[in-house]
């Protein structure tokens, strides 16, 4: 596994923040070398055990936690749709598949694994995702880091332009 | 698709979301300076420490996050002379069904939450302290990180803040999709680098025992807000705000069924659940009557229309009378909405109209839940899991007979049997919504359903 010495040096950088115990730095690396890889391999997670000077188990109980951590690639376009209560009211449920209509991904593929559904190409992939808080403009998603309220069924299309 | 921007409604009183919506105001310093930025904070170093506390004390401010703690209490558990460092958590992991106004003081006013915090640093005694921030607002911590670094810049961060001798260090922390965090001791396991499994109880509170074991306040986006309008009105005047023991404004979160959904700063209790509905939010959709309001984010007990509540008030000469109301009369408080057997928690209020089918929604809301239980005590990772595969069930067209009291008896052991009120949190929706609309679940089972029922459960709610 390659890090980068820039990548070290704004990992060094978030360790500082966390002056009393290092650990603390273990789910800001985790975020860090996932934006970097986008995942989280076996060998990421033994490096941020050596480097923290954890065991490696230590940062694996929080990688099979936290719902953002993966441990395995997105599609090269991670779409988040809001599942929850007022987002459904506002028509959350068919937005996703109307999402996965357009993006060519199997809604149906879903199993128990956890695992990510993903277009063929890996092009897309997709997650219906526990409240984004912004309830009063559902149904709203995110696109990477780009986040969209009141998405009507018709914009999907065009949106999906957006991310080539 | 795009932004929603709108105008403030004529009955809001913007103290807290003065700047969201402004046209021409950006998150930038410059922006916050010519508002008068951070002059509070030079107010504040002119004050003690414990003469700030005492004005949160007078102001009668109590939490935005969902408990409504006194704030001014919450900081006063800090002992005089304490010799352990002191932490303060912004707790900005904003979680909960319904609520998105932290989203709103994040993106668009973000040195009003620092300015807020310095201060209340200053007052708790606290030298380093950290924003947890959840993973989906990646923006937001962008916008925040800027914002420190403009703060640094301009001498309110950093050693010897101001020239005053107090040194203070804040820090960015991303969550990762877990609700549980937005509990404060789940929140500082996982600021320790820990899986957020919340704490046994005692102690109750993190002042005593904290982040590293050491003291520790953790306060909502909000509340931070409100300090810096308090060191500016002062305590008294901030407390005419509102009413006796609520006090200030509230921003209040509304979704569903409602014509203009959105977020509105209102005096607390100076509006009725129904004018909040029919006038702030130009009512339901049309032809369509109210059925349901969950009050104050989705683990608040659900309000039925028709209901009738007891509220309790106090009389000009003191003494106290009760009457009679129903629930378009409830004042939007927090001593009110617990009189009607729920609460104002964080202020997330989600409208449902006749159209709703209310196991669909409770599946939706333990479905929620079941996903989010942190599994550390059985009753809930367990409990959370089977309401939601009951009324999963109920959907798909397998109803039977016992699945309401079924609902009920799995709901009732798991509140109080929890470490962390995550397990109220999941059991009050399904045993609310089971006892007021127990006719609707009940129905259930006589319904005649195709095979292959309404799909996973999963189904659009069809009027």
């Amino acid at each position: 596994m390659d890090i980068p010495a820039e990548l070290e040096a704004v990992i060094d950088e978030v360790i500082k923040h966390y002056p009393v115990s290092k650990r603390s730095a273990s789910l800001p690396l985790l975020h860090l070398l996932q934006e970097h890889f986008g995942y989280i391999t076996d060998q990421a997670i033994e490096w941020i055990a050596q480097k923290l000077e954890i065991e490696p188990v230590n940062v694996l109980e929080l990688v099979t936690f936290y719902p953002m951590i993966r441990r395995e690639p997105a599609g090269k376009h991670h779409i988040r749709v809001c599942r929850t209560l007022s987002c459904a009211m506002a028509g959350s449920y068919r937005l996703l598949e109307t999402f996965c209509k357009h993006a060519n991904i199997d809604l149906h593929a879903r199993d128990h694994g956890g695992h990510l559904l993903k277009s063929p190409d890996g092009h897309y992939s997709i997650e219906f995702v526990e409240c984004l808080a912004s309830c009063g403009t559902g149904p709203v998603c995110m696109i990477n880091d780009d986040f969209y309220e009141a998405v009507s069924d018709e914009e999907v299309p065009q949106l999906l332009q957006k991310y080539q | 698709m795009g932004t929603v921007i709108r105008t403030p409604h004529p009955r809001e009183k913007r103290i807290i979301f003065k700047n969201i919506d402004r046209p021409g105001y950006t998150p930038g310093i410059d922006s916050y300076f010519a508002d008068g930025g951070y002059e509070e904070l030079r107010k504040a170093f002119t004050m003690k420490p414990q003469d700030i506390v005492a004005e949160v004390k007078a102001s009668g401010l109590r939490g935005r996050g969902g408990a409504g703690f006194p704030c001014g209490a919450k900081w006063g558990f800090i002992r005089p002379g304490e010799t352990k460092p002191v932490y303060l958590i912004c707790n900005a992991d904003e979680s909960e069904p319904g609520t998105f106004k932290d989203r709103y003081i994040i993106h668009q006013d973000p040195h009003q939450l620092l300015e807020g915090m310095i201060i209340s640093c200053y007052a708790v005694n606290a030298r380093l302290a950290y924003i947890y921030i959840r993973g989906e607002f990646p923006l937001g911590a962008k916008i925040l990180e800027r914002a420190l670094a403009e703060a640094r810049a301009h001498g309110f961060l950093g050693k010897n803040v101001l020239g005053t001798g107090f040194d203070l260090e804040i820090y960015i922390f991303r969550g990762a999709g877990a609700y549980i965090c937005g509990e404060e001791t789940g929140l500082i396991e996982s600021l320790e680098g820990k899986r957020p499994y919340p704490r046994i109880k005692p102690p109750y509170f993190p002042a005593a025992l904290g982040l590293y074991m050491a003291p520790t306040i953790v306060n909502n986006v909000e509340t931070l807000c409100n300090v810096k309008h308090i060191i500016r009105m002062g305590g008294a005047e901030y407390a005419r705000i509102g009413r006796p023991n609520n006090t200030g404004t509230r921003v209040l979160c509304v979704s569903g069924d409602v014509q203009k959904p959105g977020y509105y700063e209102l005096e607390v209790g100076a509006i009725t659940l129904g004018e909040l509905i029919h006038d702030v939010c130009s009512g339901l959709k049309p032809g369509r009557k109210l059925k349901a309001v969950i009050p104050g984010g989705s683990s608040a007990k659900v309000l039925r229309a028709g209901e009738r509540y007891k509220l309790k008030t106090k009389q000009p000469d003191g003494s106290m009378a009760e009457r009679e109301i129903g629930i378009e009369e409830v004042p939007m408080d927090f001593d009110s909405l617990a009189a009607a057997g729920s609460m104002a928690g964080s202020g997330g209020v989600i409208v449902m109209d006749d159209s709703r089918d209310m196991v669909w929604a409770l599946n939706n809301i333990n479905e929620f839940y079941a996903h989010e239980s942190c599994g550390q005590c059985t009753p809930c990772r367990e409990g959370s899991l089977w309401m939601k595969k009951l009324t999963a069930r109920m959907l798909d067209g397998g109803a039977v007979p016992a699945d309401p009291d079924t609902l009920k008896s799995v709901a009732d052991n798991i509140a109080g049997r929890t470490i962390c009120a995550f397990g109220e949190a999941c059991a009050w929706p399904t045993q609310s919504f089971v006892a007021k609309f127990r006719d609707e679940f009940a129905g259930y089972a006589a319904r005649n359903v195709p095979a292959g029922g309404h799909g996973n459960g999963n189904a659009e709610s069809q009027p």
